[in-house]
């Protein structure tokens, strides 16, 4: 079914954090249409909501590519911001480094990642100081 | 789950023009104008009246029951909501109201904030009691319950699994009215003032239970003339309102939440196009920590019903007005109220936003669709009587349109064939 996927990029701009959440809104309406189980389509919105606010917020923008299979949502999330130094303190649940004009929107609470992860089946994340990050996440829909 | 018949929304083709201003307004893009005249596509209209709000024609109109439905039936309840009160000036108590209604042939008056303030009750146990999804979605405006339905299946299992005020207060005058007057139930009608043509429906196609009590339901702005003068007739009054602020309080936007007192963490919208981003908010998961939502597919609440005769927000002054000396509540759930306000039929997701019945049609659709998009021009005119391109590219892979309606893709070819033929300028 490979050649039956359809692919999907989303460009997340890096100044606007108005527009943080218009991709997973695009893909939600996407997969609503394909008639995506609405576990999975929960799952997929919430993961990569959160993942676009990390662009947004942490690495001046960055892009995201989405592959619908037969059976699964694979989204990858690259960027080529600042970096993570140590990924394993920036995956847990309330660390933070987001500025306090970004916590007075509400944002920055230290879950983000954490609930990429949690929201999604496969999850892998790479990264290095200066170069960027990359964010793998997939979700079952079969 | 529904048919053609049960939607009260219809449409009078002698007075569409055929243009595009319904298509545009529709939160379901249930509409489609075809050979000049527009369509509705009965499985995905949920019968919010956005689309007689905007007709500049008259086009579309709400269907419901004239006055001399009354005859039909031996014993007459009207109940009229609390909204009904604030279409008057100069009200003071709802009396004046309740009693015009009796002068206008009525038998009885039972008020549907008597039942709302039972559902507020039943609402406040089952946010004890219940493990539902949090946020809990209100069920009290059906066309936001059918919004649900067709567009956000992911939030089927937060919606309040109670019936609508309207529906308790029938069965309650029902059953109150064949003890009184021994009457068989079938002489015995119960007449809604409706607001607005979501009601309507609501009682052909009942949401959350097999059958309706309300028997018919007279629009607010027909009943409004005749009312007027009945009232004027009315000379000693009678204490016969039997509710509290809790109950008149439904008839606006964000009376439902307030009514519910024990909690203060809920939402309330109203608005269809604030109603779907809040929808689409919770689906995201957005608003965790909020007990309740309440939402109202028209602006202001059900003042702002379509079938209303006064602005919606004029009306809200009065409500203030007409609440300010009222106890709390005047209405307390009994277990047998409790028990009929429960749901008794399945409210399942009509998934007609899809694009075919088979996963394999639907990815081959959406490639389609995609190559099709590809080639329209982006301009979402409405000209070919579909509101977007996007819905454009949908109607076409399911056979619903063809690429040739497109009036933009049109034009440039004859313009190509024209500069072809050298006669350009």
């Amino acid at each position: 079914m490979a050649d039956d996927s359809i692919r999907l990029h989303y460009t997340v701009p890096g100044d606007d954090f108005t527009r943080a959440g218009e991709a997973s809104a695009d893909l939600k309406s996407r997969m609503k249409k394909l008639g995506l189980p609405p576990g999975a389509i929960r799952k997929v919105s919430i993961a990569l909501y959160e993942g676009e606010i990390n662009l947004a917020i942490h690495a001046h923008g960055g892009d995201i590519d989405v592959e619908i299979t037969d059976d699964e949502v694979r989204m990858v999330l690259s960027d080529q911001g600042p970096g993570i130094a140590d990924i394993s303190l920036a995956m847990s649940e309330g660390w933070s480094t987001a500025p306090d004009e970004v916590r007075s929107l509400g944002f920055g609470a230290g879950m983000g990642l954490p609930n990429m992860k949690k929201y999604s089946d496969e999850f892998d994340i790479q990264s290095a100081v200066g170069v960027g990050t990359t964010v793998t996440m997939a979700v079952k829909t079969a | 789950m529904q048919e053609p018949s049960v939607h009260s929304v219809t449409l009078n083709r002698e007075l569409c023009k055929g243009c595009i201003n319904c298509i545009k307004r529709c939160p379901t893009e249930a509409i489609r104008v075809r050979d000049g005249k527009a369509i509705i596509i009965s499985e995905r209209c949920v019968d919010c009246g956005e689309c007689i709000r905007i007709c500049p024609h008259h086009a579309k109109r709400a269907v419901s029951d004239p006055m001399d439905v009354l005859n039909n039936y031996k014993y007459k309840i009207a109940l009229p909501p609390p909204s009904l009160y604030v279409q008057f000036n100069n009200l003071d108590e709802p009396d004046v109201v309740l009693a015009g209604l009796l002068r206008l042939g009525f038998d009885s008056v039972f008020e549907v904030s008597r039942a709302a303030e039972l559902v507020s009750e039943a609402t406040r146990r089952f946010l004890q009691t219940s493990d539902l999804l949090r946020p809990v979605i209100s069920s009290a405006c059906p066309a936001v319950t059918r919004l649900i339905c067709v567009r956000f299946p992911q939030l089927m299992d937060h919606i309040l699994p109670l019936i609508a005020p309207i529906e308790l207060a029938a069965r309650l005058a029902k059953d109150e009215a064949v003890k009184k007057t021994g009457l068989p139930r079938e002489d015995i009608g119960c007449i809604f003032l409706t607001p607005c043509p979501a009601k309507v429906s609501a009682i052909r196609a009942p949401i959350g239970s097999k059958q309706s009590e309300v028997d018919a339901a007279v629009a607010v702005k027909d009943v409004y003339p005749l009312l007027l003068s009945a009232m004027k007739k009315v000379g000693q009054v009678e204490y016969l309102a039997q509710s509290g602020r809790i109950g008149l309080g439904w008839g606006e936007s964000g009376g439902e939440a307030a009514g519910l007192m024990t909690t203060e963490s809920y939402l309330a919208a109203d608005g269809v196009e604030n109603v779907i981003r809040v929808l689409s908010d919770l689906e995201d998961e957005k608003y965790h920590d909020l007990d309740f939502v309440e939402l109202n597919a028209c602006s202001g609440g059900c003042v702002g019903g379509v079938l209303q005769v006064e602005n919606p927000y004029i009306a809200k002054a009065k409500m203030k007005h007409l609440r300010r000396t009222m106890p709390v509540s005047r209405n307390h759930l009994t277990d047998d109220a409790a028990a009929l306000v429960e749901w008794d039929d399945e409210v399942v997701y009509n998934p007609v936003m899809e694009l075919g019945e088979t996963r394999a049609e639907r990815f081959a659709r959406y490639a389609k669709m995609e190559e099709i998009l590809e080639t329209l021009p982006g301009l979402d005119c409405g000209s070919c009587g579909a509101p977007t391109c996007q819905s454009m590219a949908e109607d076409v892979v399911r056979g619903f349109s063809s690429v040739n309606d497109c009036t933009v893709l049109m034009r440039r070819r004859m313009e190509a064939v024209l500069r072809a033929l050298g006669k350009d300028e």
